[in-house]
Protein backbone atom coordinates (compact mmCIF):
# COMPACT_ATOMS: atom_id res chain seq x y z
CA UNK A 1 0.00 0.00 0.00
CA UNK A 2 1.03 3.65 -0.68
CA UNK A 3 2.24 5.13 2.74
CA UNK A 4 4.10 8.12 2.78
CA UNK A 5 6.93 8.66 4.65
CA UNK A 6 9.81 10.25 2.94
CA UNK A 7 7.03 11.30 0.65
CA UNK A 8 4.98 12.62 3.16
CA UNK A 9 5.82 16.63 2.00
CA UNK A 10 6.81 16.32 -1.23
CA UNK A 11 4.33 18.24 -3.03
CA UNK A 12 5.32 21.21 -1.20
CA UNK A 13 7.11 23.57 -3.88
CA UNK A 14 8.54 25.33 -1.35
CA UNK A 15 9.93 22.49 0.77
CA UNK A 16 13.86 22.90 -0.49
CA UNK A 17 14.17 26.13 1.41
CA UNK A 18 15.06 26.05 5.16
CA UNK A 19 12.27 27.64 6.43
CA UNK A 20 9.54 25.75 4.91
CA UNK A 21 11.63 23.01 5.51
CA UNK A 22 11.87 24.03 9.21
CA UNK A 23 7.88 24.88 9.29
CA UNK A 24 7.47 21.23 8.35
CA UNK A 25 9.54 19.61 11.09
CA UNK A 26 12.73 19.39 9.71
CA UNK A 27 16.07 19.57 12.04
CA UNK A 28 14.21 18.70 14.77
CA UNK A 29 15.67 14.98 14.60
CA UNK A 30 18.74 16.43 14.51
CA UNK A 31 18.56 18.75 17.42
CA UNK A 32 17.60 15.96 19.59
CA UNK A 33 19.99 13.58 18.72
CA UNK A 34 22.48 16.13 19.58
CA UNK A 35 20.56 17.10 22.66
CA UNK A 36 19.60 13.99 23.70
CA UNK A 37 20.50 10.99 22.63
CA UNK A 38 23.59 8.94 23.57
CA UNK A 39 25.23 7.78 20.44
CA UNK A 40 24.70 4.03 21.51
CA UNK A 41 21.46 4.45 21.45
CA UNK A 42 20.89 5.91 18.02
CA UNK A 43 22.64 2.91 16.78
CA UNK A 44 19.92 0.88 18.83
CA UNK A 45 17.16 2.34 17.60
CA UNK A 46 18.36 2.37 13.81
CA UNK A 47 18.80 -1.34 14.35
CA UNK A 48 15.73 -1.85 15.88
CA UNK A 49 13.89 0.09 13.00
CA UNK A 50 14.91 -2.83 10.98
CA UNK A 51 16.20 -0.15 8.38
CA UNK A 52 18.60 -2.04 5.27
CA UNK A 53 20.29 -0.13 2.90
CA UNK A 54 18.37 1.63 -0.33
CA UNK A 55 21.46 1.79 -2.61
CA UNK A 56 21.08 -2.14 -4.08
CA UNK A 57 22.49 -4.40 -1.53
CA UNK A 58 19.73 -3.85 1.60
CA UNK A 59 22.49 -4.34 4.00
CA UNK A 60 20.77 -3.15 7.90
CA UNK A 61 22.21 0.53 8.25
CA UNK A 62 22.49 -0.06 12.53
CA UNK A 63 24.99 -2.84 11.74
CA UNK A 64 26.73 -1.39 9.15
CA UNK A 65 27.38 1.90 11.79
CA UNK A 66 28.53 -0.85 14.37
CA UNK A 67 31.26 -1.71 12.42
CA UNK A 68 33.13 1.24 12.54
CA UNK A 69 35.95 0.95 15.40
CA UNK A 70 34.52 4.53 17.29
CA UNK A 71 37.27 4.33 19.61
CA UNK A 72 39.72 4.87 17.09
CA UNK A 73 42.27 7.71 16.94
CA UNK A 74 41.99 7.78 13.15
CA UNK A 75 39.37 10.45 12.17
CA UNK A 76 35.79 8.41 10.88
CA UNK A 77 34.05 9.79 7.67
CA UNK A 78 30.48 9.57 6.62
CA UNK A 79 30.13 9.83 2.37
CA UNK A 80 26.33 10.30 1.14
CA UNK A 81 26.22 8.31 -2.12
CA UNK A 82 24.24 10.38 -4.53
CA UNK A 83 25.39 8.94 -7.27
CA UNK A 84 22.63 7.12 -8.56
CA UNK A 85 22.97 6.05 -12.21
CA UNK A 86 21.52 2.13 -11.92
CA UNK A 87 19.29 2.60 -15.34
CA UNK A 88 15.58 2.47 -14.08
CA UNK A 89 16.34 4.35 -11.27
CA UNK A 90 15.79 8.07 -10.29
CA UNK A 91 14.37 8.23 -6.75
CA UNK A 92 17.05 9.52 -5.06
CA UNK A 93 17.07 12.79 -7.38
CA UNK A 94 13.87 13.19 -6.32
CA UNK A 95 14.73 13.51 -2.93
CA UNK A 96 17.01 15.55 -3.90
CA UNK A 97 15.35 17.88 -5.63
CA UNK A 98 12.62 18.55 -3.57
CA UNK A 99 13.42 17.53 -0.09
CA UNK A 100 17.45 18.07 0.26
CA UNK A 101 16.94 19.12 4.18
CA UNK A 102 15.85 15.89 5.20
CA UNK A 103 18.41 14.33 2.92
CA UNK A 104 21.26 16.31 4.81
CA UNK A 105 20.05 16.52 8.15
CA UNK A 106 20.08 12.24 7.30
CA UNK A 107 23.63 12.68 6.85
CA UNK A 108 24.16 14.59 9.66
CA UNK A 109 22.84 11.74 11.89
CA UNK A 110 24.46 9.26 10.60
CA UNK A 111 27.51 11.45 10.78
CA UNK A 112 26.45 11.54 15.02
CA UNK A 113 26.07 7.44 14.61
CA UNK A 114 30.01 7.28 13.68
CA UNK A 115 31.57 9.86 15.90
CA UNK A 116 32.08 11.03 12.24
CA UNK A 117 32.74 15.37 12.11
CA UNK A 118 33.49 15.59 8.64
CA UNK A 119 31.18 14.39 5.74
CA UNK A 120 31.00 14.09 2.41
CA UNK A 121 28.10 14.48 -0.19
CA UNK A 122 29.12 12.32 -3.66
CA UNK A 123 26.46 13.62 -6.13
CA UNK A 124 26.51 12.58 -9.55
CA UNK A 125 27.75 14.75 -11.79
CA UNK A 126 24.80 15.08 -14.57
CA UNK A 127 22.20 15.69 -11.57
CA UNK A 128 21.99 19.61 -11.91
CA UNK A 129 19.54 20.35 -9.98
CA UNK A 130 20.24 18.07 -7.14
CA UNK A 131 23.80 19.20 -7.04
CA UNK A 132 22.35 23.00 -6.63
CA UNK A 133 19.49 22.13 -4.41
CA UNK A 134 22.27 20.42 -1.94
CA UNK A 135 24.42 23.15 -2.16
CA UNK A 136 21.83 25.48 -1.27
CA UNK A 137 20.57 23.14 1.57
CA UNK A 138 23.91 22.57 3.02
CA UNK A 139 24.69 26.87 2.99
CA UNK A 140 22.01 27.14 4.95
CA UNK A 141 22.06 24.50 7.36
CA UNK A 142 25.37 26.02 7.85
CA UNK A 143 23.94 29.22 8.38
CA UNK A 144 21.45 28.53 11.20
CA UNK A 145 23.80 26.54 12.92
CA UNK A 146 23.13 23.09 12.05
CA UNK A 147 26.38 22.51 10.42
CA UNK A 148 29.68 24.05 11.31
CA UNK A 149 31.40 24.50 14.75
CA UNK A 150 29.76 23.63 18.22
CA UNK A 151 26.26 23.05 16.55
CA UNK A 152 23.22 24.29 18.54
CA UNK A 153 25.93 25.38 21.30
CA UNK A 154 26.42 20.97 22.05
CA UNK A 155 29.96 20.96 21.51
CA UNK A 156 29.95 18.94 18.89
CA UNK A 157 31.06 19.50 14.81
CA UNK A 158 30.40 18.90 12.04
CA UNK A 159 31.48 19.46 8.50
CA UNK A 160 29.82 18.28 5.20
CA UNK A 161 31.43 18.74 1.80
CA UNK A 162 29.88 18.24 -1.78
CA UNK A 163 31.68 16.91 -3.93
CA UNK A 164 30.42 16.43 -7.68
CA UNK A 165 31.41 13.44 -9.80
CA UNK A 166 32.40 13.64 -12.74
CA UNK A 167 30.36 11.03 -15.11
CA UNK A 168 31.01 7.21 -14.08
CA UNK A 169 28.62 4.97 -13.07
CA UNK A 170 31.10 2.62 -11.57
CA UNK A 171 31.62 5.57 -8.39
CA UNK A 172 27.83 4.76 -6.82
CA UNK A 173 30.12 1.53 -6.05
CA UNK A 174 31.11 2.34 -2.71
CA UNK A 175 34.89 2.00 -2.88
CA UNK A 176 34.73 3.42 -6.36
CA UNK A 177 32.97 6.43 -5.00
CA UNK A 178 35.96 6.32 -2.16
CA UNK A 179 39.06 6.27 -5.13
CA UNK A 180 37.04 9.16 -6.67
CA UNK A 181 36.71 11.55 -3.61
CA UNK A 182 40.35 11.06 -3.21
CA UNK A 183 40.89 12.55 -6.64
CA UNK A 184 42.02 9.20 -7.97
CA UNK A 185 40.47 7.36 -10.90
CA UNK A 186 36.60 6.07 -10.15
CA UNK A 187 38.23 1.97 -9.77
CA UNK A 188 36.84 -0.19 -7.08
CA UNK A 189 38.70 -1.76 -4.20
CA UNK A 190 39.24 -5.32 -2.98
CA UNK A 191 37.00 -6.14 0.58
CA UNK A 192 38.42 -6.31 3.06
CA UNK A 193 39.35 -4.22 4.19
CA UNK A 194 35.83 -2.98 4.30
CA UNK A 195 35.13 0.73 3.87
CA UNK A 196 33.95 0.68 7.83
CA UNK A 197 37.85 -0.23 9.06
CA UNK A 198 39.57 1.16 6.23
CA UNK A 199 37.77 3.58 3.51
CA UNK A 200 38.80 7.23 2.65
CA UNK A 201 41.58 8.19 3.07
CA UNK A 202 42.72 5.02 4.58
CA UNK A 203 40.00 5.88 7.53
CA UNK A 204 36.98 4.29 8.81
CA UNK A 205 34.14 4.96 7.00
CA UNK A 206 30.81 4.55 6.33
CA UNK A 207 28.69 5.07 2.72
CA UNK A 208 25.15 5.36 2.50
CA UNK A 209 22.15 6.05 0.06
CA UNK A 210 20.40 9.19 -0.08
CA UNK A 211 17.08 7.07 0.70
CA UNK A 212 18.64 5.25 3.43
CA UNK A 213 19.57 8.66 5.08
CA UNK A 214 16.53 10.26 4.25
CA UNK A 215 14.74 8.14 6.55
CA UNK A 216 16.61 8.62 9.73
CA UNK A 217 14.93 11.99 10.66
CA UNK A 218 11.74 9.82 10.52
CA UNK A 219 12.92 7.59 12.89
CA UNK A 220 14.69 9.83 15.14
CA UNK A 221 11.69 11.49 15.62
CA UNK A 222 8.75 8.48 15.39
CA UNK A 223 11.05 5.98 17.04
CA UNK A 224 12.70 2.47 16.00
CA UNK A 225 9.61 0.64 16.51
CA UNK A 226 7.44 2.80 14.39
CA UNK A 227 9.63 2.04 11.61
CA UNK A 228 9.63 -1.85 12.31
CA UNK A 229 5.75 -1.69 12.42
CA UNK A 230 5.81 -0.86 8.47
CA UNK A 231 6.73 -3.49 5.74
CA UNK A 232 7.11 -7.39 6.59
CA UNK A 233 8.86 -9.35 8.70
CA UNK A 234 12.03 -9.15 7.58
CA UNK A 235 11.98 -5.71 4.79
CA UNK A 236 10.66 -3.04 6.94
CA UNK A 237 9.64 0.33 6.23
CA UNK A 238 8.86 1.94 2.70
CA UNK A 239 10.75 1.86 -0.41
CA UNK A 240 10.63 4.49 -2.95
CA UNK A 241 9.98 2.61 -6.78
CA UNK A 242 10.64 4.17 -9.74
CA UNK A 243 8.08 3.24 -12.43
CA UNK A 244 9.36 3.21 -16.06
CA UNK A 245 9.26 1.92 -19.79
CA UNK A 246 5.56 0.72 -20.85
CA UNK A 247 3.01 2.48 -18.21
CA UNK A 248 0.41 4.45 -18.49
CA UNK A 249 1.68 6.79 -15.38
CA UNK A 250 5.23 6.09 -15.03
CA UNK A 251 6.58 7.41 -12.01
CA UNK A 252 8.11 7.23 -8.36
CA UNK A 253 5.91 5.92 -5.50
CA UNK A 254 6.34 5.21 -1.76
CA UNK A 255 5.06 1.87 -0.64
CA UNK A 256 5.25 -0.09 2.13
CA UNK A 257 7.75 -2.79 1.52
CA UNK A 258 5.72 -6.23 0.82
CA UNK A 259 3.51 -4.58 -1.69
CA UNK A 260 2.83 -6.89 -4.49
CA UNK A 261 4.46 -6.38 -7.82
CA UNK A 262 1.21 -5.84 -9.05
CA UNK A 263 -0.48 -3.39 -6.81
CA UNK A 264 2.14 -1.36 -7.84
CA UNK A 265 2.23 -1.70 -11.71
CA UNK A 266 -1.85 -1.90 -12.55
CA UNK A 267 -3.24 0.17 -9.33
CA UNK A 268 -0.25 2.88 -8.97
CA UNK A 269 1.34 2.77 -12.58
CA UNK A 270 -1.56 2.77 -14.52
CA UNK A 271 -1.42 -0.68 -15.99
CA UNK A 272 0.24 -1.12 -19.30
CA UNK A 273 0.82 1.10 -21.70
CA UNK A 274 -2.05 1.03 -24.82
CA UNK A 275 -3.52 -1.58 -22.47
CA UNK A 276 -0.99 -4.11 -24.48
CA UNK A 277 0.26 -7.28 -23.12
CA UNK A 278 2.73 -7.38 -20.39
CA UNK A 279 5.65 -9.25 -21.20
CA UNK A 280 8.18 -9.05 -18.24
CA UNK A 281 9.45 -6.94 -16.08
CA UNK A 282 12.49 -5.83 -14.26
CA UNK A 283 11.88 -5.39 -10.43
CA UNK A 284 15.32 -3.52 -9.04
CA UNK A 285 17.05 -1.75 -12.09
CA UNK A 286 18.67 -3.59 -14.75
CA UNK A 287 21.20 -5.14 -13.08
CA UNK A 288 18.95 -7.85 -11.57
CA UNK A 289 16.92 -10.73 -13.67
CA UNK A 290 13.89 -10.25 -15.05
CA UNK A 291 10.56 -11.50 -13.39
CA UNK A 292 7.56 -13.01 -15.93
CA UNK A 293 3.89 -12.33 -15.57
CA UNK A 294 2.70 -15.11 -14.11
CA UNK A 295 4.76 -13.62 -11.00
CA UNK A 296 3.31 -10.54 -10.68
CA UNK A 297 1.94 -11.55 -7.16
CA UNK A 298 5.78 -11.55 -6.03
CA UNK A 299 5.13 -9.32 -2.82
CA UNK A 300 7.75 -6.18 -3.09
CA UNK A 301 9.72 -6.88 -0.18
CA UNK A 302 13.75 -8.13 -0.16
CA UNK A 303 12.99 -11.80 0.65
CA UNK A 304 10.16 -12.56 -1.50
CA UNK A 305 11.57 -11.12 -4.96
CA UNK A 306 14.84 -13.00 -4.01
CA UNK A 307 12.66 -15.73 -3.46
CA UNK A 308 11.02 -15.12 -7.19
CA UNK A 309 14.54 -15.71 -8.46
CA UNK A 310 15.22 -11.69 -9.01
CA UNK A 311 16.33 -8.98 -6.31
CA UNK A 312 15.08 -6.08 -5.16
CA UNK A 313 18.34 -4.01 -6.08
CA UNK A 314 17.74 -0.32 -6.62
CA UNK A 315 13.58 -0.92 -6.51
CA UNK A 316 13.88 0.60 -10.42
CA UNK A 317 10.74 -1.51 -12.17
CA UNK A 318 11.19 -1.95 -15.16
CA UNK A 319 8.08 -2.69 -17.61
CA UNK A 320 8.55 -4.22 -21.30
CA UNK A 321 5.33 -4.78 -23.25
CA UNK A 322 4.94 -7.74 -25.79
CA UNK A 323 6.64 -5.64 -28.99
CA UNK A 324 9.72 -5.56 -26.63
CA UNK A 325 12.75 -7.80 -28.34
CA UNK A 326 14.17 -9.15 -25.93
CA UNK A 327 17.75 -9.29 -27.77
CA UNK A 328 17.47 -5.88 -28.27
CA UNK A 329 16.95 -5.45 -24.76
CA UNK A 330 19.89 -7.37 -23.58
CA UNK A 331 21.77 -5.45 -26.05
CA UNK A 332 21.22 -2.27 -24.45
CA UNK A 333 22.13 -3.10 -21.30
CA UNK A 334 25.45 -4.78 -22.46
CA UNK A 335 25.89 -1.96 -24.41
CA UNK A 336 25.78 0.22 -21.06
CA UNK A 337 28.13 -1.95 -18.54
CA UNK A 338 30.90 -2.12 -21.14
CA UNK A 339 30.59 1.60 -21.35
CA UNK A 340 30.57 1.69 -17.29
CA UNK A 341 33.38 -0.78 -16.93
CA UNK A 342 36.24 0.64 -14.53
CA UNK A 343 38.54 -1.77 -16.87
CA UNK A 344 40.31 -2.74 -13.36
CA UNK A 345 39.68 -6.73 -13.53
CA UNK A 346 39.97 -8.71 -16.65
CA UNK A 347 36.74 -10.78 -16.58
CA UNK A 348 35.00 -7.14 -16.40
CA UNK A 349 37.18 -5.06 -18.83
CA UNK A 350 37.14 -7.79 -21.38
CA UNK A 351 34.36 -9.67 -20.50
CA UNK A 352 31.81 -6.95 -21.05
CA UNK A 353 32.91 -5.88 -24.48
CA UNK A 354 32.41 -9.37 -25.31
CA UNK A 355 29.31 -10.17 -24.17
CA UNK A 356 28.33 -6.55 -26.02
CA UNK A 357 29.76 -7.89 -29.41
CA UNK A 358 28.19 -10.74 -29.63
CA UNK A 359 25.00 -9.28 -28.54
CA UNK A 360 24.85 -6.99 -31.00
CA UNK A 361 25.95 -9.26 -34.08
CA UNK A 362 22.98 -11.66 -33.12
CA UNK A 363 20.88 -8.59 -32.94
CA UNK A 364 21.90 -7.38 -36.08
CA UNK A 365 21.36 -10.98 -38.14
CA UNK A 366 25.05 -11.99 -37.96
CA UNK A 367 24.59 -14.74 -35.33
CA UNK A 368 26.18 -17.96 -35.48
CA UNK A 369 25.35 -21.49 -34.08
CA UNK A 370 27.35 -21.51 -30.77
CA UNK A 371 27.02 -17.52 -29.59
CA UNK A 372 24.23 -18.75 -27.26
CA UNK A 373 26.79 -20.82 -25.42
CA UNK A 374 29.64 -18.41 -25.64
CA UNK A 375 27.76 -15.71 -24.27
CA UNK A 376 26.98 -18.12 -21.13
CA UNK A 377 30.02 -19.34 -20.75
CA UNK A 378 31.74 -15.72 -21.04
CA UNK A 379 28.91 -14.60 -18.09
CA UNK A 380 29.28 -17.21 -16.03
CA UNK A 381 33.59 -16.37 -16.24
CA UNK A 382 32.62 -12.92 -14.96
CA UNK A 383 30.06 -13.84 -12.28
CA UNK A 384 31.92 -13.91 -8.89
CA UNK A 385 35.67 -12.98 -10.51
CA UNK A 386 35.73 -9.38 -10.35
CA UNK A 387 36.29 -7.33 -6.91
CA UNK A 388 33.17 -5.41 -7.15
CA UNK A 389 29.36 -6.33 -8.54
CA UNK A 390 29.53 -4.53 -11.98
CA UNK A 391 31.12 -7.85 -13.49
CA UNK A 392 27.94 -9.74 -11.88
CA UNK A 393 25.61 -7.02 -12.95
CA UNK A 394 26.96 -7.15 -16.59
CA UNK A 395 26.33 -11.10 -16.61
CA UNK A 396 22.77 -11.15 -14.91
CA UNK A 397 20.64 -9.65 -17.91
CA UNK A 398 22.20 -11.76 -20.52
CA UNK A 399 22.44 -14.88 -18.37
CA UNK A 400 17.94 -14.26 -17.45
CA UNK A 401 17.27 -13.01 -20.77
CA UNK A 402 18.88 -16.06 -22.52
CA UNK A 403 17.05 -18.49 -19.57
CA UNK A 404 13.42 -16.69 -19.97
CA UNK A 405 13.82 -15.98 -23.82
CA UNK A 406 16.07 -18.43 -25.30
CA UNK A 407 13.84 -18.52 -28.17
CA UNK A 408 13.84 -15.00 -29.65
CA UNK A 409 17.72 -15.71 -29.47
CA UNK A 410 17.21 -18.41 -31.49
CA UNK A 411 15.22 -17.33 -33.89
CA UNK A 412 17.49 -14.54 -34.57
CA UNK A 413 20.32 -16.58 -35.30
CA UNK A 414 18.36 -18.64 -37.34
CA UNK A 415 16.13 -16.35 -39.32
CA UNK A 416 19.06 -13.13 -38.72
CA UNK A 417 16.17 -11.23 -37.63
CA UNK A 418 13.77 -10.42 -34.42
CA UNK A 419 11.26 -12.22 -33.65
CA UNK A 420 9.17 -9.33 -32.13
CA UNK A 421 11.00 -6.32 -33.53
CA UNK A 422 11.45 -3.10 -31.13
CA UNK A 423 10.22 -0.42 -32.73
CA UNK A 424 9.20 2.54 -30.41
CA UNK A 425 8.55 5.81 -32.04
CA UNK A 426 8.30 9.25 -30.08
CA UNK A 427 4.90 10.66 -30.07
CA UNK B 1 47.45 31.19 -19.00
CA UNK B 2 44.41 29.89 -19.74
CA UNK B 3 42.01 29.68 -16.36
CA UNK B 4 41.29 32.95 -15.26
CA UNK B 5 42.62 33.87 -12.13
CA UNK B 6 39.06 33.75 -10.54
CA UNK B 7 38.49 30.59 -11.30
CA UNK B 8 42.08 29.72 -10.00
CA UNK B 9 41.28 31.13 -6.78
CA UNK B 10 37.83 29.32 -6.72
CA UNK B 11 39.59 26.12 -6.97
CA UNK B 12 42.29 26.79 -4.43
CA UNK B 13 39.64 27.76 -1.81
CA UNK B 14 37.13 24.80 -2.40
CA UNK B 15 40.17 22.94 -2.07
CA UNK B 16 40.85 23.86 1.04
CA UNK B 17 38.02 22.24 2.40
CA UNK B 18 39.13 18.84 1.85
CA UNK B 19 41.36 17.04 4.09
CA UNK B 20 43.76 15.99 1.15
CA UNK B 21 44.08 18.63 -1.76
CA UNK B 22 43.93 15.61 -4.06
CA UNK B 23 40.53 15.45 -3.75
CA UNK B 24 39.66 18.77 -5.23
CA UNK B 25 41.30 17.63 -8.63
CA UNK B 26 37.54 16.49 -9.72
CA UNK B 27 36.26 19.79 -8.42
CA UNK B 28 38.68 21.60 -9.80
CA UNK B 29 38.13 20.60 -13.39
CA UNK B 30 34.93 21.36 -13.19
CA UNK B 31 35.10 25.01 -12.37
CA UNK B 32 37.52 24.97 -15.07
CA UNK B 33 35.08 22.91 -17.56
CA UNK B 34 32.45 25.75 -16.72
CA UNK B 35 34.59 28.80 -18.04
CA UNK B 36 36.28 26.84 -20.80
CA UNK B 37 33.64 24.47 -22.37
CA UNK B 38 36.82 21.50 -22.71
CA UNK B 39 39.75 20.86 -21.20
CA UNK B 40 43.56 20.29 -22.45
CA UNK B 41 46.99 19.31 -21.29
CA UNK B 42 48.06 23.16 -20.59
CA UNK B 43 44.56 23.52 -18.33
CA UNK B 44 45.53 20.56 -16.25
CA UNK B 45 49.23 21.81 -15.87
CA UNK B 46 47.61 25.01 -14.34
CA UNK B 47 45.24 22.94 -12.17
CA UNK B 48 47.83 20.73 -11.07
CA UNK B 49 50.17 24.39 -10.48
CA UNK B 50 47.40 25.81 -8.26
CA UNK B 51 46.64 22.52 -6.06
CA UNK B 52 50.04 21.73 -5.69
CA UNK B 53 50.01 17.88 -7.04
CA UNK B 54 51.70 16.47 -10.19
CA UNK B 55 50.00 17.07 -14.25
CA UNK B 56 49.72 13.33 -14.76
CA UNK B 57 47.33 12.73 -11.43
CA UNK B 58 44.93 15.44 -12.63
CA UNK B 59 45.42 14.35 -16.84
CA UNK B 60 44.65 10.31 -14.77
CA UNK B 61 41.26 11.83 -12.81
CA UNK B 62 40.24 13.63 -16.23
CA UNK B 63 40.89 11.08 -18.88
CA UNK B 64 38.24 8.24 -16.34
CA UNK B 65 34.88 10.66 -16.12
CA UNK B 66 32.30 11.58 -19.17
CA UNK B 67 31.88 14.95 -18.55
CA UNK B 68 35.41 16.42 -19.23
CA UNK B 69 35.74 16.88 -23.22
CA UNK B 70 39.03 17.52 -25.08
CA UNK B 71 37.25 19.43 -27.81
CA UNK B 72 34.67 22.24 -27.36
CA UNK B 73 30.95 21.14 -28.47
CA UNK B 74 28.30 23.37 -30.17
CA UNK B 75 26.89 25.77 -27.73
CA UNK B 76 23.72 23.40 -27.50
CA UNK B 77 25.10 19.87 -26.42
CA UNK B 78 22.52 17.06 -26.93
CA UNK B 79 23.15 14.36 -25.05
CA UNK B 80 20.05 11.83 -25.82
CA UNK B 81 19.37 8.92 -23.03
CA UNK B 82 19.85 5.82 -24.98
CA UNK B 83 19.10 3.30 -22.29
CA UNK B 84 16.28 0.69 -20.86
CA UNK B 85 13.52 3.58 -19.78
CA UNK B 86 14.02 5.71 -22.43
CA UNK B 87 14.72 3.38 -25.42
CA UNK B 88 11.49 1.63 -24.62
CA UNK B 89 9.80 5.00 -25.23
CA UNK B 90 11.24 5.55 -28.34
CA UNK B 91 15.00 7.73 -27.82
CA UNK B 92 16.35 5.83 -30.30
CA UNK B 93 13.70 7.14 -33.00
CA UNK B 94 14.30 11.03 -31.35
CA UNK B 95 18.14 10.74 -31.99
CA UNK B 96 17.39 9.83 -36.05
CA UNK B 97 14.87 12.65 -35.69
CA UNK B 98 17.17 15.01 -34.16
CA UNK B 99 20.21 14.02 -36.45
CA UNK B 100 17.96 14.30 -39.39
CA UNK B 101 16.23 17.34 -38.43
CA UNK B 102 19.89 19.27 -37.89
CA UNK B 103 21.79 17.50 -40.42
CA UNK B 104 24.62 16.07 -38.77
CA UNK B 105 26.16 12.65 -37.39
CA UNK B 106 26.41 11.56 -34.08
CA UNK B 107 29.00 13.41 -32.01
CA UNK B 108 29.89 15.50 -34.67
CA UNK B 109 29.52 19.33 -34.75
CA UNK B 110 26.98 21.43 -36.99
CA UNK B 111 28.89 24.06 -39.14
CA UNK B 112 27.31 26.97 -37.54
CA UNK B 113 28.63 25.48 -34.38
CA UNK B 114 25.20 25.31 -32.30
CA UNK B 115 24.29 21.82 -31.81
CA UNK B 116 26.35 18.31 -31.29
CA UNK B 117 24.29 15.15 -30.47
CA UNK B 118 25.50 12.34 -29.10
CA UNK B 119 23.97 9.41 -26.92
CA UNK B 120 24.25 8.65 -23.55
CA UNK B 121 24.14 6.44 -20.94
CA UNK B 122 21.01 6.63 -18.36
CA UNK B 123 20.56 10.12 -16.25
CA UNK B 124 17.77 9.26 -14.12
CA UNK B 125 15.34 10.53 -15.70
CA UNK B 126 13.63 7.38 -16.16
CA UNK B 127 10.08 7.94 -14.97
CA UNK B 128 9.88 10.94 -17.57
CA UNK B 129 11.38 9.44 -20.76
CA UNK B 130 12.23 9.72 -23.11
CA UNK B 131 14.86 12.56 -21.96
CA UNK B 132 17.68 14.25 -23.19
CA UNK B 133 20.07 16.37 -21.45
CA UNK B 134 20.98 19.56 -23.65
CA UNK B 135 23.91 21.13 -22.07
CA UNK B 136 22.95 21.00 -17.59
CA UNK B 137 19.05 21.33 -18.56
CA UNK B 138 16.70 17.57 -18.12
CA UNK B 139 14.14 18.39 -21.01
CA UNK B 140 11.79 15.48 -20.31
CA UNK B 141 8.71 13.51 -21.21
CA UNK B 142 9.89 14.58 -24.88
CA UNK B 143 7.17 14.60 -27.95
CA UNK B 144 7.84 15.60 -31.64
CA UNK B 145 5.91 17.96 -31.25
CA UNK B 146 8.30 19.61 -28.26
CA UNK B 147 11.74 18.97 -29.77
CA UNK B 148 10.29 20.62 -32.76
CA UNK B 149 9.86 23.93 -31.23
CA UNK B 150 13.22 23.60 -28.71
CA UNK B 151 15.04 23.63 -32.07
CA UNK B 152 13.04 26.33 -33.63
CA UNK B 153 13.80 28.09 -30.23
CA UNK B 154 17.29 27.16 -30.20
CA UNK B 155 17.99 28.52 -34.19
CA UNK B 156 16.20 31.85 -33.34
CA UNK B 157 18.16 32.53 -30.32
CA UNK B 158 21.42 31.68 -32.00
C1 LIG C 1 28.32 -1.06 -9.92
C2 LIG C 1 27.64 -0.56 -8.67
C3 LIG C 1 26.98 0.66 -8.70
C4 LIG C 1 26.36 1.16 -7.56
N1 LIG C 1 25.72 2.36 -7.64
C5 LIG C 1 25.13 2.86 -6.53
C6 LIG C 1 24.49 4.14 -6.56
O1 LIG C 1 24.44 4.81 -7.58
N2 LIG C 1 23.94 4.60 -5.41
C7 LIG C 1 23.99 3.89 -4.23
O2 LIG C 1 23.49 4.36 -3.21
N3 LIG C 1 24.56 2.68 -4.19
C8 LIG C 1 25.14 2.16 -5.28
N4 LIG C 1 25.77 0.93 -5.21
C9 LIG C 1 25.81 0.25 -3.89
C10 LIG C 1 26.95 0.79 -3.04
O3 LIG C 1 28.13 0.05 -3.31
C11 LIG C 1 26.67 0.67 -1.54
O4 LIG C 1 26.27 -0.64 -1.26
C12 LIG C 1 25.60 1.61 -1.03
O5 LIG C 1 25.86 2.94 -1.38
C13 LIG C 1 25.52 1.50 0.47
O6 LIG C 1 24.50 2.33 0.99
P1 LIG C 1 23.25 1.71 1.73
O7 LIG C 1 23.76 0.71 2.73
O8 LIG C 1 22.58 2.87 2.36
O9 LIG C 1 22.42 1.06 0.68
C14 LIG C 1 26.39 0.41 -6.35
C15 LIG C 1 27.03 -0.83 -6.34
C16 LIG C 1 27.63 -1.31 -7.49
C17 LIG C 1 28.31 -2.64 -7.43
Amino acid sequence: MQKHVLFENINDPKLHNIDRAIELGAYKAWEKVLKSIKREELVQMVKDSGLRGRGGAGFPTGLKWSFVPVASPKPKYLCCNADESEPGTCKDRVLMECDPHSVIEGVMIAAFAIDCHTSFFYVRGEYDLSMRRIEKAIDEAYKKGYLGKNILGTGYDLEMILHRGGGAYICGEETALLSSLEGEKGLSRIKPPFPAVSGLYACPTVVNNVETLANLPRIVINGGQWYASMGTEKSKGTRIFSVSGHVKKPGNYELELGTPLRTLIYDYAGGILDDKKLKCVIPGGSSVPVLMPDQLDTPLDFESVQAAGSMLGSGAVIVMNEDTCMVWVAEILAHFYMHESCGKCTPCRQGTGWLYEIIHRIEHGQGRAQDLDTLLDLAKNIEGNTICALGDAAATPVISTIKQFRNEYEYHIEHKKCLVKSDFRLR
Amino acid sequence: MILSNDTKSKIGEYAKKYPKVKSAILPALHYAYEEQGYLDDSMYEEIAQVLGVKFIEVAEAASFYTMFPKQKRGKYYIQVCRNISCALLGSHHLTQYLLQKLGTKLGETTKDHLFTVVEVECLGSCCSAPMMQVNDKYYENLTLAKVDQLIDEWRAAK
